[in-house]
Order: C-alpha cells, then sequence, then structure tokens
C-alpha cells in the first residue's frame, strides 16, 4: 500500500488505559437500549486494544448489531458512554463518528446501487472542496476541484487493485455478487483511511475464495496498525484470526479472553447451546 | 497535464450528443408545428407566434423540470409543492419591483425597487421558503416530506389570495399581494429598454422586410431569446453540480441515506442546500414565467402546475438534465399545446357535425351503432380531454419505461472522467515496475 493510505500519526491522540495496562481504542461503558419494552443491550461494557483484531460473538438476539448501532451513531443509547481515541462520542451523528476515525459496514450490505464502483469509492473521501456547492460551480474554483478529482481518482484506483476490483470500477454497484459488494463495502469504509473498522458479519455469504481473499486484506490492514471489531458467526474463522473475542449475551458482555480462554468456556458453550428451553 | 485535451474532448462529445438531442427535438417540434401551420392558413407574424409560445412554454417548463430534477433526479427529494416555489419567487419580485407610489389604476403600492434587485429578492424569497419547509421536514420520511410541500404551496397560494394581505403596512411600507385580484406589473418591462437598443434597430428594420412585425412581438422574441440563455445557464449550472463532490453526496443521499451518513457525510445539510438551489430555481422559473404578463393571476399557481412538471420530468427521466429538457419539450408539444392544434387541423379538414348537448347524449347513440355523437362529443371537448390524455400518458409510462426517456441514472457523478487513470499514475506505475525489476 502507498503512504496515502498509510496510517495517521496517532501519538498525539489521547490514549486509555485499560485493567491490564493495554491501551484501548474503543471503549463501552455500561449501554443501555430499550426498543420498546424489550432490552437490546443491558448494560454492556468492554474495550477494543488498539490494532488489535478483536471479535464479537453471541447467539442471535445477543444485541451486536445493536451494539454496533450505539456505538456508531446510529442509534442513540439509553444510558452509557462510548469513548473512542480517548474523546466521549456518545450521541454524536454517525457521520461525526466516521470523520474521526470508526467506520462501520453492514451486516446487509448498503452499497450505493446506481453509482459504479468508482464513485460508490469516490463518496466518502475526507476533506472534498468540492463538497460545497459553489466551489464546485463557479468558474475558477471548479479547476481547484478537477485538480483535486484527479488526484481522488488516482487514490480509488490504488484501493480497487489493493482489493482487486479494479476490472469492476465502471461496473454499477446493484451488478456486483453478494461476495463483490462486500469487498466493495470493505474498499469504500478504507476511502474514509480510518483508524477502526468495525465488521459486520463480513464474511457471511461469500465463497471460500473470495472469503480467503478478503480475510487476506483484512489481516493486511491489521499489520498496518487498523484496529478490527468483527461481528460473525463462523466460528473457526473467529478463533483463528482473532487475538481477543467479547462474548455477548442476551445484551451484555458474558465473558471476554483469548480463543483459547472462549474454547474453554461452559458457560459461552451454554449461550450458544441454550442452557435452558 | 497531458489529459486536458483528452478531457476536453471527452467533454464536447458527451455535450454535442446532448445538445444533438435537444436539438432534434426541437426541430421535430418546430417542422410539425409549421406543417400544422400550414394547413391552417397561418401568416407568416402567425406561424413566429406560434414557434415562440411553444419555444418560451418549452423554456419555462424545462428550467422548472430541471429544478426538480435537482430535488428528485438527484437526490431522492419529492417535492409536490413546485407551484408554490414559484409563486413565493413571483410575487416576492412584484412587491419589490411595483413603484413605491400607485400610479393610476395600479391598485396596490410596492418598494418601488430597480427589476434585477427584485429579481434577485424574489429568488432569495424563494431559497428561504425553501428553508422553511426543509428544517423541520427533512427528519420525515420521503412520502410525509411530500405531504409537506404540497400542504406548503398550498399555503402559500391562499395566503398570497387572503384578504388580510390584499394591502398591509409593514416597517412603515405599505405593500400588499392584492388577494384574489392579483397583481398589476406597472413597472417598466426591461424588454422594451433592451429592444430600444441600438444593436436591434438593424436587426428589427432587416426582419420587417420579410416578416411584418409589431415592437411588441419583437420584444416577446427577445424575451424568449433571453429565456433560451437562462435555460443554458440553468442547465450548466446543473450539469456542474451533478458532476461534482457535491452532487455524488446528493446522489448518493437518493440511493441510501443512511449508509452515505455513516460514510462521514453530513446528509442533512446537503439535503438543506440541494433544495434550497432547487427552490431558488424554481422561484426565478415563477418569475420569468409570468413577468411580461400584465400581472399576476393567482389562480395561476394551483397545484395542476407542479402535475405538469412531474409529467414532464418522468416522460424525460428523472435522474437526467438533458432527459429533463426533452421531457418538457415532449410535454409541452405534445400534450400541452398539441391537443387545441389537434382540434384545429381536424376542425379545418373534416367536419365533426354538430356536438350533442350532454354526455347521455352522446353516449346513448352508441347503442345504435351511431358513433358520429360521441366522436363530435369528444371532439368539441378536446381541451377538457387534455387531462385524461396525460392520465393515459402517465399510466403507460409508469407501467412500461418507469426511467422515462433518459433516466437511467448513470449520469458520472464526479468531476473528472472515471474511465481512464491518469497519465502520471500510468507512468509512476511503469517506473515502480522496472524499479521492481531493476532490484531483482
Amino acid at each position: 500500500m502507498s503512504e496515502t493510505l498509510a496510517h495517521e500519526d496517532e501519538s498525539s491522540a489521547e490514549s486509555e488505559r485499560t485493567g491490564e495496562g493495554v491501551e484501548a481504542v474503543l471503549r463501552v461503558e455500561d449501554l443501555h437500549k430499550n426498543f420498546g419494552g424489550i432490552t437490546a443491550v443491558d448494560g454492556a461494557t468492554f474495550g477494543v486494544e488498539r490494532g488489535s483484531m478483536t471479535g464479537l460473538i453471541g447467539p442471535n438476539g445477543a444485541g451486536k448489531s445493536t451494539v454496533f448501532n450505539l456505538v456508531t451513531g446510529i442509534e442513540d443509547p439509553d444510558a452509557g458512554t462510548v469513548r473512542f481515541q480517548g474523546e466521549d462520542i456518545t450521541g454524536l451523528r454517525p457521520y461525526q463518528v466516521a470523520n474521526r476515525g470508526l467506520v462501520r459496514t453492514f451486516q446487509i450490505v448498503r452499497e450505493l446501487p446506481n453509482l459504479t464502483v468508482f464513485e460508490n469509492l469516490m463518496l466518502p473521501a475526507k476533506a472534498q472542496g468540492g463538497e460545497a456547492l459553489w466551489r464546485s460551480v463557479l468558474p475558477g474554483f471548479r479547476r481547484r476541484v478537477v485538480d483535486e478529482e484527479r488526484a481522488l481518482r488516482d487514490r480509488v484506483w490504488e484501493v480497487l487493485e489493493f482489493f482487486e476490483i479494479a476490472h469492476l470500477a465502471e461496473e454499477k454497484a446493484s451488478n456486483l455478487s453478494g461476495g463483490q459488494r462486500k469487498l466493495l463495502e470493505l474498499s469504500r469504509a478504507l476511502m474514509l483511511d480510518p483508524t477502526m473498522l468495525m465488521l459486520d458479519e463480513p464474511f457471511a455469504g461469500v465463497n471460500p475464495t473470495l472469503q480467503k481473499k478478503l480475510l487476506e486484506r483484512v489481516e493486511e490492514l491489521n499489520d498496518e496498525g487498523r484496529t478490527f471489531l468483527v461481528v460473525e458467526h463462523d466460528m473457526d474463522l473467529i478463533m483463528n484470526h482473532c487475538e481477543h473475542i467479547i462474548v455477548m449475551y442476551q445484551g451484555r458482555v458474558l465473558t471476554e479472553g483469548t480463543p483459547a480462554d472462549i474454547k474453554a468456556d461452559e458457560e459461552v458453550i451454554e449461550a450458544y447451546l441454550g442452557s435452558e428451553i | 497535464m497531458t489529459e486536458r485535451p483528452d478531457l476536453r474532448t471527452l467533454a464536447s462529445d458527451l455535450l454535442a450528443a446532448d445538445a444533438a438531442k435537444i436539438a432534434g427535438l426541437m426541430l421535430a417540434i418546430y417542422v410539425t408545428y409549421i406543417l400544422v401551420g400550414v394547413i391552417l392558413g397561418y401568416s407568416p407574424g402567425g406561424m413566429v407566434n406560434t414557434l415562440r409560445r411553444l419555444t418560451f412554454l418549452v423554456a419555462i417548463y424545462s428550467m422548472v423540470a430541471l429544478a426538480l430534477n435537482l430535488h428528485w433526479g438527484y437526490t431522492g427529494l419529492f417535492n409536490i409543492g413546485v407551484a408554490g416555489f414559484m409563486a413565493v419567487g413571483l410575487y416576492t419580485m412584484a412587491m419589490l419591483a411595483k413603484p413605491a407610489v400607485p400610479t393610476g389604476g395600479a391598485q396596490y403600492a410596492g418598494l418601488g425597487l430597480p427589476i434585477p434587485i427584485a429579481i434577485l429578492g424574489g429568488v432569495v424569497a424563494a431559497a428561504l421558503a425553501g428553508f422553511v419547509v426543509a428544517l423541520p421536514a427533512l427528519r420525515l420520511r420521503a412520502d410525509y416530506f411530500a405531504i409537506v410541500t404540497i400542504a406548503f404551496a398550498e399555503i402559500v397560494r391562499l395566503l398570497y389570495t387572503a384578504a388580510p394581505f390584499q394591502e398591509f403596512t409593514i416597517f412603515g411600507y405599505t405593500t400588499g399581494t392584492g388577494g384574489g385580484r392579483g397583481l398589476l406589473f406597472n413597472f417598466r418591462d426591461p424588454m422594451v429598454g433592451l429592444y430600444e437598443l441600438p444593436i436591434f434597430e438593424g436587426a428589427t428594420a432587416f426582419v420587417n422586410r420579410f416578416i411584418e412585425f409589431s415592437p411588441s412581438q419583437a420584444q416577446a422574441v427577445l424575451y424568449t431569446a433571453v429565456l433560451v440563455v437562462v435555460l443554458a445557464a440553468y442547465y450548466l449550472l446543473l450539469k456542474r453540480t451533478g458532476e461534482s463532490p457535491f452532487g455524488r453526496v446528493l446522489k448518493a443521499i437518493r440511493e441510501d441515506e443512511e449508509a452515505t451518513n455513516a460514510l462521514g457525510k453530513n446528509t442533512s445539510a446537503f439535503k438543506i442546500k440541494s433544495f434550497m438551489l432547487g427552490c431558488a430555481l424554481m422561484g426565478l422559473a415563477g418569475i420569468l414565467w409570468q413577468f411580461r404578463r400584465a400581472g399576476i393571476t393567482p389562480s395561476a399557481f394551483r397545484p395542476h402546475v407542479t402535475f405538469y412538471i412531474w409529467i414532464a420530468l418522468i416522460i424525460g427521466g428523472a435522474g437526467s438534465n438533458t432527459g429533463s429538457i426533452l421531457g418538457a419539450g415532449i410535454f409541452t408539444a405534445g400534450l400541452f399545446e398539441g391537443p387545441q392544434y389537434l382540434r384545429r387541423v381536424i376542425g379545418s379538414q373534416i367536419s365533426v357535425g354538430q356536438p350533442p348537448g350532454t354526455f347521455a347524449d352522446a353516449v346513448g347513440p352508441m347503442f345504435a351503432l351511431n358513433f358520429q355523437p360521441i366522436v363530435a362529443y369528444l371532439f368539441n371537448n378536446m381541451l377538457t380531454l387534455q387531462f385524461v390524455f396525460m392520465g393515459v400518458v402517465l399510466v403507460w409510462l409508469m407501467q412500461n419505461r418507469p426511467e422515462g426517456l433518459l433516466g437511467h441514472r448513470t449520469e458520472t457523478a464526479a468531476a473528472v472522467p472515471l474511465r481512464r487513470r491518469s497519465d502520471e499514475t500510468a507512468e509512476a506505475l511503469a517506473r515502480e515496475e522496472t524499479e521492481e525489476a531493476s532490484d531483482r
């Protein structure tokens, strides 16, 4: 990867320490969310270590997706705080969270169907002067916007090539296969140059070949120093690729630890298999 | 910048293709109407008048359709209050421009501002009206937003016709909307000034050798020409808006607002800006539409205007600027002006006989296989049937071609062509590759 995608200098970011003395880039504290009478998240507390690949698992309805929505501002929590790089981001709008370097993908891919793959990737780029209407239409200023767009175009090509979907650049996003859309969504998120990526079931419904490709890319980005929080139901994937796993059950964090810890934990097995009917 | 000429040819190719489509359609319309004029035995002056009126209407409908395309085609904002924003533009302009001291039969006073400032004021007022509607309403889902816009348009129309606002005093200035009586335009027509410019003297003399033209006719033609220029400016502005990072965000909002927000874009701010720009353009179109009439007729801003624009946009295809103009052309020439000319042409060629007095009298003889009364009845009511035609066309389009003529929604959402990378990158890549090779 070229330096355009390389990581920002993080030394300036205020750091927080978890109990064990490791730096948590994301810190979720006692998060609560009710939908009508249903408690979706009931006091979830966890931290995600900087630069880690952390897995978030749990049975259906455990509150994983709701936690994602609460952290990224899609929904506002009823109580609790979310801190990202030391800053309280509770209740910020999704675009504010994304611009701070915390970017998510969706469980059901949200590609922009009538835009091309290329346009999909151009969209999230930050600090585009041409997003101010007057700069885009007034003669004189327009030229600078065109120059900016040209630079952006080159960056998009790099990302497309990194994910090996450059041949799809001119294709409408709606014409892509399910797996290709997952690649598109991840590459689009990367255009924001995020510090941390939250992936909601990124490998679901992806064929094994594409899955391998996607996984390689994720690991490569992780090696660059980007933090990942991944929701996934495929236990083999989680156990083999995550260094830390958080298990949620009934809106709460049941336990967390290394894959070996989790495998040995009877509570987790119970949560997945069901202790009682 | 080896790319520049390349870019320019690409742009001009595209422009040529779009311009050719518009020019082709207008040519077809003109030829058809000239034929109609020949059949009806119009004088050259009458012919010019017919074509001028047609061009005028196409230009106005195109402007509003383009503005609506920004709302619906680009941003996905379902605005069915178009007439309201046009009314705000026109009324504000009139109230600003009318002389402060009413003269003669011109009932109500205005602020007596120069016309260009009054027009600007009308445009700004329409944009502000857009802001007022957008601010609370953009939190609503698309269908509820639509209800708010049409409610706004009706509120505006009823306020302008309401008796309390017929004449009122604000900050020591007396002005008024004229209520149900409307407003007279008793300010100097800038077209007269333009027409009196020396450069037009020669031209007028030249044209008058062939066609007998009164000064008022010449001014009307001149005004239509001005409108065509304004339309070109609308087109250019909206093309640029679409092909820019700003337009890209609008299109992304149309596709999936939540995802766009999650990708770091303040979607509400973009929606408000897009809505205000469209409303401003609608306001200006409203001003230009009635500017050369004797005054404002309040009934001109009933909701049907909004639906005319929607029909034009749907025919042309939402999401395409060129389509908006084509749609306006087809709507005006075919559905709006077409029926009455068709009626005249048929009437001049054949006699359909005396129409029956009531619908029952027309339908009854059909059972005796006598179709003359129903034909005569329909023929006599062609102008009313116009609305039925419009409905039929709309239903047919919705079922068979909902994307309209050009609305594939694939207009580029970037300020540069996306087909190929810029040459610098290609060179850089080539350099890297050779370096890598030499490293090995």
